[in-house]
């Protein structure tokens, strides 16, 4: 199994890198560009055949280490990886 | 007093840290390698600055979940003291021995300066030797120091008298300009309610002596004797 997780910045909490990358957006043009949130996305492969286990095993590893819900939010998706 | 220097691979400010114990406090101290288990002897374990780890995932967070992390918090459980510089208050957060989290610097950019600290609390084991209020002058060298806490957090905190440095300007003013980062309320070091872990960003080390332009990191390093 695949776990993807995709962190960024909890809503409200400042994003210094989503502001410079939004700005540098606009300085090219796009200046219909509202607001840009720079997270991260971690993919961990598990031997794990039961999609309930991977998403409990998924849930403690957010919380043990890959995200801090101080300052990020996140969500993860589980799939079948392929060959 | 027996010091303990908790070495990480990537920190950095572990031989200043050691140096000034040994060389200036003239006090007992060894460096202690991140895969220790167990802490025996030690009065205070340091967790210096550096980039733990490469600061992979947030700066602390590997650093964070080592055996000798590990040791540490049971250390702190029995009432050790504990202090954590720069990437080592990082640490101390990941490993929720501190309130709060340490995100990027609000204006985005690595800061390296002197800067004036406001001591809010002076009833703890690391600044019995100040007065309330006293203005210091203690170096930062940081690109994650910007401190947030939730606003219930943050006033629990505040009552609990576990706020101990705010940023401020030289005459001790708490003004925005003086914040160096974005922390909220200026905040610049905070304790555990027990107030034996203490984590702050400014570097108590680097301003130990004279020739490095202030000795008044020794305000914090002397209380800590005191306190023992």
């Amino acid at each position: 199994m695949l776990i993807k997780f995709f962190i960024k910045p909890r809503k409200g909490v400042l994003d210094p890198q989503g502001r410079a990358v939004a700005e540098n957006l606009r300085s090219l043009g796009f200046s219909t560009v509202k607001d840009v949130k720079v997270g991260k996305y971690i993919e961990v492969y598990v031997q794990e055949t039961d999609r309930e286990k991977a998403k409990q095993m998924a849930v403690e590893m957010a919380k043990k280490s890959l995200v801090n819900e101080i300052i990020e939010d996140y969500e993860f998706e589980i799939v079948e990886e392929q060959g | 007093m027996k010091f303990g220097i908790a070495v990480y691979p990537g920190s950095n400010c572990d031989y200043d840290t050691y140096r000034v114990i040994r060389d200036v406090l003239k006090e007992d101290v060894e460096l202690v390698d991140y895969r220790t288990q167990k802490l025996e002897g030690f009065d205070c374990m340091i967790l210096p600055g550096g980039f733990s780890f490469g600061d992979y995932l947030r700066p602390g967070t590997l650093a964070a979940h080592t055996p000798l992390t590990e040791a540490v918090k049971e250390f702190a459980d029995r009432g050790g003291l504990v202090v954590g510089i720069c990437n080592g208050f990082q640490i101390l957060t990941e490993a929720h021995l501190l309130p709060g989290a340490l995100m990027p610097n609000e204006h985005g950019k690595f800061v390296c300066k002197h800067q004036y600290l406001r001591v809010e609390n002076s009833d703890t084991p690391f600044t019995n030797q100040c007065e309330e209020g006293q203005v210091l002058k203690i170096p930062i060298a940081h690109h994650d120091g910007n401190y947030f806490v939730d606003e219930e957090t943050l006033r629990k905190m505040e009552d609990n008298g576990q706020i101990i440095l705010r940023y401020c300007d030289e005459y001790g003013n708490i003004t925005e300009g003086a914040n160096p980062n974005g922390s909220v309320s200026n905040i610049a070091g905070v304790s555990n309610e027990r107030k034996n872990v203490f984590g702050l960003m400014p570097h108590p080390e680097r301003a130990s002596e004279n020739i490095l332009g202030s000795e008044d990191g020794l305000y914090i390093l002397q209380s800590i004797l005191e306190s023992y």
